[in-house]
């Protein structure tokens, strides 16, 4: 705790935490300021001269701004003297002048601090007579975003928020004076991943979401607070809906995770939920070969009975279940009981062959949570590129390193966005990654500097698999070895939604509910409660793959997956799941996955049921109901228990009740509840420990394949890939990123390639005809592929590339 | 009345090709260097000191005691900066200064950097002035071929490089952290205090920032010790200072006096008011402090002085403006410059100017009522004190103190539907009477 000093405001003695500024001392004990540029997230500039208020310290007596000031002993602050209320009636009289009061057309107004600060703060009428100041109505500075410079009273805090928080400094004021406008620079439009956290913090209607637009006031907005699903960082959301309609998300200010901000892809990936493509009836495969629409008994039927056939004919193992990731923990976990319990099967995996150990992933040594970042004297990254695909944690990443810091390391094959601030980049081959870390350890050569740093903690490490083509293994590899380092703790992460939350329920053959291993004791457990025997481990989702290929798996449940797009070898996956004999699928869309299943099974989706979910850290947070889902869709609970039921068991419930019954049955989840979740302090979360200190890191296996023949390929994930997500709703697709093969400059002059002509890259498993681009970037040796755009390249280490003769530019 | 003139900065003005290191050092130039050199680098900051040399920027801050606040113990390079951005209108003595003898300013840089311990000093100068930044970058380098700046200077050990940076043209660059934004390659706006310059400054580091004059002035402190300064002046405004006459004196220019002299005594210089005229107002620092009339005539131009008339010292820009000006015209004409030259960082400032030139431009034209006369007032109330930094104070100034005096002829406007005045009568050319 820190020092605290006693001051006065408006006669009444408060104490504060020294150094706090005057703004946030008086708003915590219950008296507003009027503000516009201050935020309480970002560094404080005293720009807009609207928290003025009247100090008398020991040097004299006058107007100070109180977002500036730092609070003081003995101090006296006056923020109703007449003087005061002079002041920002003048200051937001000097606003109003040019600001063009069009409220009524304004989709600011009914939530805007200008007009709720000048109803409470602000001259009653304004003396000014003459013209305003007129620029072109609505501009747009981005695929998503709009602005409007009449509306703008330059606070300044969307430009700080981009230079501050985001690193992405592209829009900035221009011109001076009374002309002073924010605005992009020439022929480069605001492409952030975080534009949107800009229109959520603009004070006033001058930063429009293109996304939201028009489309209701927020008079008319039904709100449930939520939790955020489209990435595995779990940040907090208001979710609005109208008419049954999601039309927009705001991020809510959790301290241990979001710090008020929000992705783009988060913000604005809803509209998936409305897409036309959605299924609003079940499908089954009729006797014509083609998915016909079926009545829910109909489809359940067919379900059930083709189940229950490959189980008759094959026994249970022939069974296996993908998915869960997407899914709430309650549908994870009533997947994972369906599996296990009621089919018999220890074939299920909520990974798609494109993540790290889920044991790894559950493990319970040296682990860190997000707020270990504000304290770290050192961070290390080797992983994922954060702002490709977990942008809110490169956020906190990169305040730690720029604002409060920390020592930052970065081990990746090519540049990721948190370059800039990092003290050490360590760039390496796909493949070479076991050896780096051998050099790493031993802190050989340039890797001396980045050795000793690690000696520096506390040290927060996080760990993910850099990309596809690298060794599931070396995430584990490093988390042993930093967990061997004084004082270092890991956050060991993976992509997608809540695939921290299904692994944590056990969907994983090697993991039972709970964070627990799936060995006799474990599975003895279990059946006591279940009361069914609990199978032995069956397969992981690769071994999935390969069985329904030769025939050994016979039958496949699909709970929200799409391996046919997110398997690293997508080809394969896809011949795979064609192979099957029987396939039913609990899904929002017809994918390339399930296109050829024999039932399809429409479920509500993310605002269309309750549950929790559990993030990169094991924080659960609550996921609301805020509108229905799209015809005939249903919880994915109820369908998976009405399944269960008509093979012969039963799931124990509703949401609610699964709940519960997780509560009791997953020891790391023991003291979770709904309830605890909506109040007080449960609503930023409660992180989930197993009781025992949990498992332990995992052995990292086979590490060094054979060398690797030609170019390392590199598959990493970008933000705006062609997933369903991204390409379902309209305003996401126009952002949709394109497919690249990028080549150090040495390899590109040896190949032959220049930039923009096509290159063909091969493997053994298929290829692919991309545009090249020269990126300086890269180790050499490697290209680098964004994953997840429909080619057929696998994920083989080696591969070749050839620029295609003839390959126009 | 000459023996009140002291030519210290101005004394190689008419020394032919006074601007070359030849010239200037046959007039004892570079020689106040090995004295300094000889001293420890705190006794060149208490000689400063003692010598009681304030700011000639217009703040009137104790030179001795700014360099005083640099942390030696702070481990960043320090850096001195100096603010040759003179762009407040009527000011212009740092510019004929550099162009007269860009010299003495070099070597008041290095003893200056010597003594707050800097290797690196910048000499900003407004943009505009291409022929000054040509002449000061040549003295640069005329003084680095002597030897005078580089690596060992002198061989006293100490090593600096001068670097002559041209402002891209904002009057709010000579705002000092402004300028350090300007320097540093980013958008000219004044900065958050604290911290100050002093801890963190250019690339956030110790900084000093002087003005021209101020700097100009070391060299010969050194030479001729505090004492002879603090012979000059008055008791809390010592040495001698650049005057700048402007507007309707009939030899306008720039006289170098004790600071305390009266206008009435540079009048008496300056050969009078414009012939058959008489003095109505003039501004003692440029166009931000307030302007005063001839029953000011013998304000002792001290910091003190000026400051007790309820104005300030400012730049001793004294622009003088006789019987057939227009104080509302005028006044507009200077809202206008602030109008212009606001940055646009803080609310007051930059809707207040803008506002004001569109009341005023109202006034002048004789489009208004007596009440907007309190509106001006009010407006300006709500911006003094409350901007971001003293731009929006200044503009203030004419707008305050010109209604103060001249209501009557504010009104007159109004009551004739216009202005009263002939604005060709106050030209320079307005006694050449042409006639058909």
């Amino acid at each position: 705790m820190s020092e605290m000093v006693k001051l006065t405001i408006d006669g009444k003695e408060v104490e504060v935490p020294a150094g706090e500024l005057i703004i946030k001392a008086a708003q915590d004990h219950g008296t507003y300021i009027p503000r516009f540029c201050w935020h309480p997230r970002m560094e404080p500039v005293g720009m807009c001269r609207m928290c003025l208020v009247e100090v008398e310290t020991p040097r004299g007596r006058g107007l100070v701004t109180a977002c500036t000031q730092r609070v003081a002993d003995g101090v006296l602050v006056d923020t109703k003297s007449d003087m005061v209320k002079k002041a920002q009636e003048g200051v937001l009289e000097f606003l109003l002048i040019n600001h063009p009061l069009d409220c009524p057309v304004c989709d600011r107004g009914g939530e805007c601090p200008l007009q709720d600060q000048t109803l409470s703060h602000g001259p009653g009428e304004s003396r000014f007579v003459e013209e305003k100041r007129h620029f072109e109505k609505p501009i747009p500075i981005s695929d998503l975003v709009m602005l409007d410079r009449e509306r703008c009273i330059l606070c300044a805090r969307c430009t700080r928020f981009c230079d501050e928080i985001s690193g992405d400094p592209l829009i900035e004021f221009i011109d001076r004076g009374n002309y002073t406008q924010v605005n992009t620079f020439p022929d480069e439009p605001f492409a952030s991943y975080f534009s949107g956290n800009t229109v959520q913090i603009c004070p006033v209607g001058a930063l429009t979401a293109t996304p939201y637009r028009f489309r209701a006031r927020p008079w008319d907005l039904e709100a449930v607070e939520s939790t955020c699903t489209m990435c595995s960082v779990g940040c907090r959301v208001s979710v609005q809906a109208s008419q049954n309609q999601v039309l927009r998300l705001l991020a809510v200010d959790s301290e241990p995770v979001s710090h008020g901000w929000l992705c783009d892809k988060g913000r604005f990936g809803y509209e998936y939920l409305r897409s036309p493509a959605r299924l609003a009836a079940p499908l089954v495969r009729g006797e014509d070969g083609e998915l016909h629409e079926a009545s829910w008994g109909d489809a359940l039927a067919t379900a059930a009975s083709g189940i229950k056939d490959v189980i008759d004919r094959h026994g249970p193992s022939a069974v296996a279940g993908l998915g869960g990731a997407r899914s709430t923990n309650e549908e994870a976990y009533a997947f994972g009981k369906l599996l296990r319990s009621v089919i018999g099967t220890g074939s299920l995996d909520a990974r798609i062959g494109d993540a790290i150990d889920p044991v790894l992933l559950a493990t319970g040594e040296s682990r860190a949570l997000i707020g270990d970042l504000e304290t770290a004297k050192t961070v290390l990254v080797w992983g994922p590129d954060l702002k490709e695909e977990l942008p809110v944690l490169y956020l906190r990443v990169r305040r730690a390193a720029s604002a409060l810091g920390a020592t930052l390391i970065v081990i990746h094959p090519r540049s990721t966005g948190l370059d800039r601030e990092a003290t050490h980049v360590v760039r390496y081959r796909p493949g070479e990654g076991a050896a780096l870390l051998d050099r790493l350890g031993k802190g050989e050569g340039d890797l001396a500097a980045v050795r000793a740093a690690l000696d520096e903690g506390p040290v927060v490490a996080i760990i993910g698999r850099g990309g596809l083509t690298e060794a599931p293994g070396l995430a584990s590899a490093v988390a042993a070895f930093v967990a061997g380092l004084p004082g270092a703790s890991i956050l060991p992460v993976a992509r997608r939604g809540n695939v921290h939350g299904a692994i944590d329920m056990g969907v994983a053959p090697g993991l039972l509910p709970g964070r627990v291993a799936a060995d006799q004791a474990g599975r003895d457990t279990l059946g006591e409660a279940w009361g069914t025997p609990v199978p032995a481990p069956g397969r992981d989702a690769d071994g999935i793959i390969e069985g329904l290929a030769d025939g050994s798996v016979r039958a496949l449940i699909m709970l929200g997956t799409d391996p046919a797009a997110d398997h690293p070898h997508r080809a394969r996956a896809t011949t795979a799941i064609t192979a099957a004999e029987f396939v039913v699928s609990l899904d929002l869309f017809v994918t390339d996955s399930n296109r050829g299943a024999d039932v399809i099974l429409p479920v509500e989706a993310f605002s269309e049921v309750e549950g929790t979910v559990t993030n990169i850290e094991g924080r659960v947070q609550k996921v609301n109901r805020v509108a229905p889902g799209t015809g005939q869709s249903r919880p994915a609970v109820e369908v998976l228990g009405d399944l269960a039921s008509r093979l012969g068991g039963s799931l124990g419930g509703p949401a609610d009740a699964l709940a519960k019954e997780i509560a009791e049955v997953a020891p790391a989840y023991r003291e979770i509840t709904w309830d605890g979740l909506a109040w007080g302090e449960g609503r930023d979360g409660l992180v989930a420990a197993a009781p025992d200190g949990g498992l332990p890191i995992p052995e990292p296996g086979e590490l060094t394949g054979p060398p690797v023949a030609g170019m390392a390929l590199h598959l990493g994930r970008v933000l705006y890939d062609a997933g369903t997500m991204v390409t379902a709703g309209p305003s996401l697709e126009k952002v949709m990123a394109t497919p690249a093969a990028h080549l150090h400059p040495d390899d590109a002059s040896r190949l032959g390639v220049t930039e923009g002509i096509a290159v063909t890259v091969k493997s053994r498993s298929g290829e692919a005809v991309i545009p090249a681009i020269i990126d300086s970037s890269l180790a050499p040796g490697t290209v680098y592929v964004p994953f997840n755009f429909g080619l057929d390249i696998g994920a083989d280490p080696g591969v070749e590339v050839v620029p295609v003769t003839g390959g126009e530019p | 009345m000459v023996d009140t003139l002291t030519p210290v900065l101005t004394d190689m003005w008419d020394v032919d090709c006074g601007w070359t290191l030849r010239a200037y050092e046959s007039k004892g130039g570079y020689r106040a260097l090995d004295k300094a050199f000889a001293m420890a680098p705190d006794d060149v900051i208490t000689a400063v000191k003692d010598s009681g040399l304030r700011g000639r920027g217009g703040a009137g801050f104790p030179t001795g005691m700014k360099w005083g606040f640099i942390p030696q113990d702070n481990p960043k390079p320090k850096y001195l900066v100096v603010n040759a951005d003179e762009s407040e209108p009527g000011t212009c003595k740092d510019i004929p200064l550099m162009m007269g003898n860009p010299h003495v300013l070099v070597e008041g840089v290095i003893i200056s950097a010597y003594a707050i311990r800097a290797n690196m000093a910048f000499i900003y100068v407004r943009g505009e002035v291409l022929h000054v930044i040509r002449r000061v970058q040549a003295a640069v380098a005329e003084a680095y071929a002597a030897g005078h700046l580089g690596k060992d200077i002198h061989g006293s050990g100490f090593d600096l490089d001068v670097v002559v940076h041209a402002g891209a043209g904002a009057y709010i660059c000579g705002e000092e952290t402004a300028l350090l934004e300007g320097l540093e390659g980013r958008r000219g706006q004044p900065r958050l205090r604290p911290p100050f310059p002093a801890v963190a400054g250019l690339y956030a580091s110790p900084t000093v920032i002087n003005n021209v004059e101020s700097i100009a002035s070391v060299p010969s402190i050194v030479a001729r010790g505090a004492e002879w300064f603090a012979s000059m002046g008055t008791e809390k405004s010592k040495g001698f200072s650049i005057f700048s006459l402007s507007g309707h004196v009939q030899k306008p220019g720039q006289y170098e006096a004790p600071l305390g002299i009266t206008l009435r005594e540079l009048l008496d210089l300056a050969g009078g008011v414009r012939e058959g005229h008489d003095l109505k107002f003039w501004t003692p620092g440029g166009s931000s402090t307030p302007l005063l009339t001839a029953q000011h005539l013998e304000v002792p131009l001290d910091f003190e002085g000026v400051g007790a008339a309820g104005s300030m010292l400012g730049t001793r820009a004294l622009q003088i403006f006789d019987d057939t000006v227009c104080v509302v015209r005028a006044v507009l004409r200077w809202t206008e410059f602030y109008k212009h030259e606001s940055c646009g960082k803080c609310t007051p400032c930059r809707e207040g100017t803008w506002w004001l030139v569109q009341t005023l431009a109202r006034l002048e034209k004789g489009q208004g009522i007596e009440a907007d006369l309190e509106l001006l007032l009010d407006q300006c109330d709500n911006i003094l004190g409350r901007s971001f930094c003293a731009l929006g104070d200044g503009a203030t100034s004419p707008i305050s103190s010109s209604i103060k005096y001249f209501r009557d002829e504010y009104l007159a406007h109004l009551t004739q539907g216009g202005c009263p005045f002939d604005p060709a009568k106050s030209t320079a050319f307005a006694t050449e009477e042409v006639t058909a």
